[in-house]
């Protein structure tokens, strides 16, 4: 599944796994499985750059469970690497972590938290490193153990963000939500359990269809769901208390990077007054600063209509946008409630 | 301690070559000199002996064109920074009374070394001898008897600068100044005026006398930071007892109030460590003060804008020549120095970085140069003398903030010397701290700054630019060097058109360039798709301070939804918070908006003059609010502009002053 490369129209790998784990079957992805199927062995060969194929690998399957974030699979491909390595000082080991990290990078360059996750576990290291003067074996044991409890912080994040919610989540109120994110359905999942009185209105969010996917977890949950077409997002903005979405990334200037669609209904949030929440972990924060929707690397997804569209019509397929700091509201995060300029400042202090 | 009182032995009154008895009323030459202002009433340099009555010895110092208005009150009050433009207004106020002594007495304070510049007589130099507290500080020396004996010729004709007159034979003069006539308020103008005026006419012998003791005794006061006012203000007494009555009279009613400003003053100069890039010019005790010091003499305007009072506003043209011809006696400031300040005066620097490397490239030279006296610490030495330099280019031209940022870092390095450093070690220590700032601070920070923003240069991009900014070229350049192809739009405005100089310099290069005045800004903005601005400095609040314009060409950038990019530097931010663009701001040169070429404005320049109900404004900075900005590009990586107190904090700790 080695589609994505430099070019620009290439399918970004990050938005086909969050469609395989929404179980959304392409014409693409059957295409995809189909050479899969006919390779078995591709990844069973390559000894020789083990490591480096073994990192790709690793992470590809870290991510199909579709409860992990993909930053936690990054992360966790990386601990897989440093258990393989054979390196002997810290130097190597950094540089080996390095070399992988920008391999994963290099491999999707479209999905913001895979590249905030490697970010963030080569700051580890070179911030524990610089500090322990212990023995190798101790300080690689160390950055195992760093690894494996990140993606236990992941889940803890979660629930720390569902619990910072709860007080901005009232009887009676209606939530408009947008997209799939997992950490949004902890927030509603959490509120649920803490009988609260509220009720959604999700988006249809095609083409992944988003939107029947929620309603079903959220009807499991008795919580009311109506399901709105993507376009009738104004319509219904009047009877919506509070819009709250998830986010792929948080960029510096405190906007985020989310499923196409977000922007469109932040504008109509902001111009109706309505606030708008974002839920997002701290490890989602990257050091991008777009400047407008074009400014970031293309992540194309396929979209399918159902009916054949004719060759020379083209297809907007860019599968995400950016929402700019002054229409969002609050960002909740496992370090608390911020304001979007927060960011910034977070990350100049874990980056600077 | 006020950082300014540095051993600035140059009397505020040059004279310029011969001193020739002027015999004219003083009312006659007051119009036509500019910039030696006080020399028409100084002129003799031994006021007190000859005194001719109304007349100057000084050497042709020409008497400044003054209103009568403004400075008299203003030059008797002691001001804690030098201020050029209350020295030259007051000069010109005073001109009608300079007596001879005017300036003797200012040289002789003016130089540090008691070795007056030949006018001055043993009588000034006793006086002010004794008055000295601080020989080194009494450079300002012209300021005090200046203002001195202005004060005490005004006294009488004025009721209220003469009060503020009168006060400082107590030896106060600042206080005489400050609380005299309206020594705290604003409204110098019109009472200048009436105190010029008045002075000029009632100079005589004894109220000259008078008044330069009085002056004297302030600026012995002045220096000897409030305490030691009371003392001085009684040692002239003695000495000239024809002064006594009037100054006596008023000094009593101005003394507390001038004393306490002046303790207040002082105090806060203490305090103070950091150059303060701008003082206020209405306070006129602080003018004064700030004259007294001041080496160049500058001629204060004599039509000034009442909302922008608070800021120097200086009539241009004769500093140049004044100051350079003094190059040879001015031997408190170090050549270096010197050179750089002439180059601001000149209008040969532009751009804050230039400005600031080039004042830390004389400091360097100047601490190489330097040898610490015998019995003195060089910490406490090297920092009065680098005050000295300061104020000296404050005199020439207002600090930018940069350059404040870079003398701040430069003291607290001096500071955080270790004490066992030899000499030569420290010099050497000290001058290669200022080497590494300018590298990794400005140098590299530029480089940096290119590498980053060259990232959000597209393909097919039209950019716009405002003025000349160094970090924009460079990006612009780098940008068109790796192969991307765009456009760019040059806006530019009068009366620097600097646009022009980096027109010339992309054209030549193959950039594809536009050029427009910002009269067309708003037309020009649909085509554009990025802004690039440089900043002189960048407040807490994220208000971006910078040339004159650029808030116009963010805010059409802003109505037309085009991001607004700004390069600068780390070292330019400051953690003051700006909220609008009078309090802190810069006065250009008043006849550059007045004259515009290729127009038969002959008769203009002239008459514009003489209207007091048009006054010109050219204002050199403007601030434009954090909301106009997209994002801010420097050294550290791209940050929106909030986290401008981010960096301060984490990054410039150890550069406050805490």
């Amino acid at each position: 599944m080695a589609d994505t490369t430099q070019k620009p129209d290439a399918i970004s790998a990050y938005y086909q796994t969050r469609a395989a784990h929404h179980g959304v079957i392409t014409s693409d992805w059957l295409a995809q499985a189909q050479a899969a199927v006919e390779q078995p062995d591709s990844s069973v060969s390559g000894l020789g750059p083990a490591k480096s194929f073994n990192v790709i690998d690793e992470f590809n399957g870290w991510r199909k469970q579709p409860d992990l974030a993909e930053a936690v699979a990054a992360i966790r491909a990386m601990a897989a690497v440093i258990r393989a390595s054979e390196a002997t000082t810290m130097m190597e080991l950094e540089i080996e972590l390095k070399k992988a990290s920008d391999t994963l990078k290099s491999w999707d360059k479209t999905s913001i938290s895979l590249t905030a996750g490697c970010d963030l576990f080569i700051r580890y290291v070179t911030r524990t490193s610089a500090l322990e003067y212990e023995d190798f074996n101790s300080a690689k044991s160390r950055l195992l153990e760093r690894a494996e409890k990140f993606g236990e912080i992941s889940c803890k994040a979660r629930k720390i963000i569902a619990m910072l919610s709860q007080d901005f989540i009232f009887d009676g109120c209606t939530i408009l939500v947008h997209g799939l994110s997992r950490v949004v359905l902890e927030v509603l999942k959490t509120a649920a359990q803490n009988n609260k009185l509220f009720r959604v209105l999700c988006t249809e969010g095609r083409p992944d269809g988003t939107g029947v996917l929620l309603s079903n977890e959220l009807s499991k949950l008795d919580i009311p769901v109506k399901l709105l077409l993507d376009s009738a997002v104004a319509y219904s903005m009047d009877e919506v208390d509070m819009v709250f979405v998830g986010a792929d990334g948080v960029v510096e200037s405190g906007g985020i990077i989310n499923m196409m669609g977000t922007y469109q209904i932040a504008l109509v949030a902001h111009s109706m007054n309505k606030p708008v929440y974002v839920a997002a972990e701290s490890y989602k924060f990257a050091r991008l600063y777009p400047l407008d929707q074009k400014d970031m690397a293309p992540a194309l997804r396929p979209i399918e209509f159902g009916v054949k569209i004719p060759a020379k019509v083209e297809v907007e397929r860019s599968a995400r946008d950016y929402t700019p700091p002054q229409y969002l509201t609050l960002l909740f995060t496992d370090l608390g409630v911020l304001s979007p300029s927060v960011v910034s400042d977070e990350l100049i202090q874990l980056y600077l | 301690m006020d950082p300014r009182r540095g051993p600035l032995a140059v009397p505020k009154v040059r004279r310029v070559g011969f001193f020739t008895s002027i015999e004219p009323s003083p009312e006659t030459p007051r119009p036509n000199r500019s910039l030696s202002g006080p020399a028409e009433a100084i002129t003799s340099s031994s006021p007190l002996s000859d005194s001719p009555s109304g007349q100057f010895i000084s050497p042709v110092q020409i008497p400044p064109s003054r209103h009568h208005s403004d400075n008299l009150a203003s030059r008797a009050a002691p001001v804690p920074v030098p201020g050029p433009s209350a020295f030259r207004r007051q000069l010109a106020n005073d001109r009608a009374l300079h007596v001879g002594s005017y300036n003797p007495v200012d040289s002789l304070l003016g130089t540090s070394p008691p070795s007056s510049n030949g006018e001055v007589s043993e009588d000034s130099g006793s006086l002010f001898g004794f008055q000295r507290s601080d020989s080194a500080k009494l450079s300002a020396s012209f300021p005090n008897g200046g203002f001195d004996m202005t004060m005490r010729v005004r006294a009488p004709q004025e009721s209220e600068a003469k009060v503020a007159i009168a006060s400082t034979s107590d030896g106060r003069k600042k206080n005489v100044e400050a609380s005299a006539g309206e020594g705290e308020s604003v409204a110098a103008k019109p009472r200048k005026e009436k105190e010029t005026k008045s002075l000029k006419e009632k100079t005589s012998k004894a109220e000259r006398r008078a008044i330069q003791e009085a002056q004297r005794a302030a600026k012995a006061s002045a220096k000897g930071e409030g305490s030691k006012r009371a003392g001085e203000s009684s040692r002239p007494k003695p000495s000239k007892p024809a002064k006594q009555p009037q100054p006596k009279k008023e000094a009593p009613q101005v003394t507390s109030s001038v004393s306490e400003k002046r303790a207040v003053s002082v105090e806060k100069e203490r305090r103070m460590d950091v150059p303060q890039t701008q003082m206020q010019y209405d306070d006129k005790s602080r003018v004064d003060k700030a004259k007294r010091r001041s080496v160049v003499e500058q001629t204060e305007s004599k039509n000034k804008v009442e909302l922008f009072l608070h800021l120097p506003q200086y009539e241009r043209g004769n500093q140049l020549p004044n100051l350079s011809s003094n190059i040879f006696s001015l031997d408190t400031i170090h050549h270096a120095v010197y050179k750089v300040g002439l180059q601001h005066l000149a209008g040969d620097i532009s751009g804050d970085n230039a400005r600031c490397i080039a004042m830390l490239h004389a400091f360097q030279e100047a601490i190489n140069d330097y040898t610490t006296p015998p019995m003195k610490d060089l910490t406490m030495d090297l920092t009065a003398k680098i005050n000295g330099y300061v104020s000296f280019l404050i005199e020439c031209r207002p600090l930018s903030m940069s350059m404040g940022n870079a003398i701040r870092f430069l003291k607290n390095q001096i500071r955080k010397l270790p004490v066992d450093l030899s000499e030569p070690e420290a010099k050497a220590s000290l001058c290669s701290e200022i080497g590494r700032f300018i590298d990794e601070k400005i140098l590299l920070a530029d480089k940096v700054i290119v590498q980053h923003a060259v990232t959000k240069i597209r393909d097919g991009e039209v950019l716009l630019t405002y003025g000349f900014s160094c970090v924009v070229e460079m990006i612009l350049l780098y940008a068109h060097e790796i192969g991307r192809k765009f456009r760019v739009v040059i806006v530019d405005s009068r009366p620097n058109l600097e646009g022009q100089k980096l027109l010339r310099r992309l054209v030549t290069r193959g950039l594809d360039c536009t050029y427009t005045h910002i009269n067309a800004v708003s037309y020009i903005m649909g085509e554009v798709t990025r802004v690039f601005l440089g900043a002189s400095s960048i407040f807490s609040n994220g208000t971006l301070y910078s040339k004159v314009g650029t808030a116009c060409v963010a805010m059409v950038a802003n109505a037309f939804s085009v991001p607004v990019i700004v390069c600068c530097e780390a070292y330019k931010f400051h953690e003051r918070v700006l909220l609008d663009s009078i309090c802190s701001n810069e006065l250009g040169d008043p006849d550059a908006i007045a004259n515009v070429p290729l127009r038969n404005n002959k008769k203009h320049s002239k008459t514009m003059d003489n209207n007091k109900n048009l006054q010109f404004l050219n204002l050199m900075y403007d601030s434009t609010p954090a909301e106009y900005i997209s994002m801010i590009v420097t050294d550290y990586g791209m940050i929106p502009p909030t986290s401008i107190p981010v960096i301060v904090r984490e990054y410039r700790r150890e550069d406050l002053l805490l």
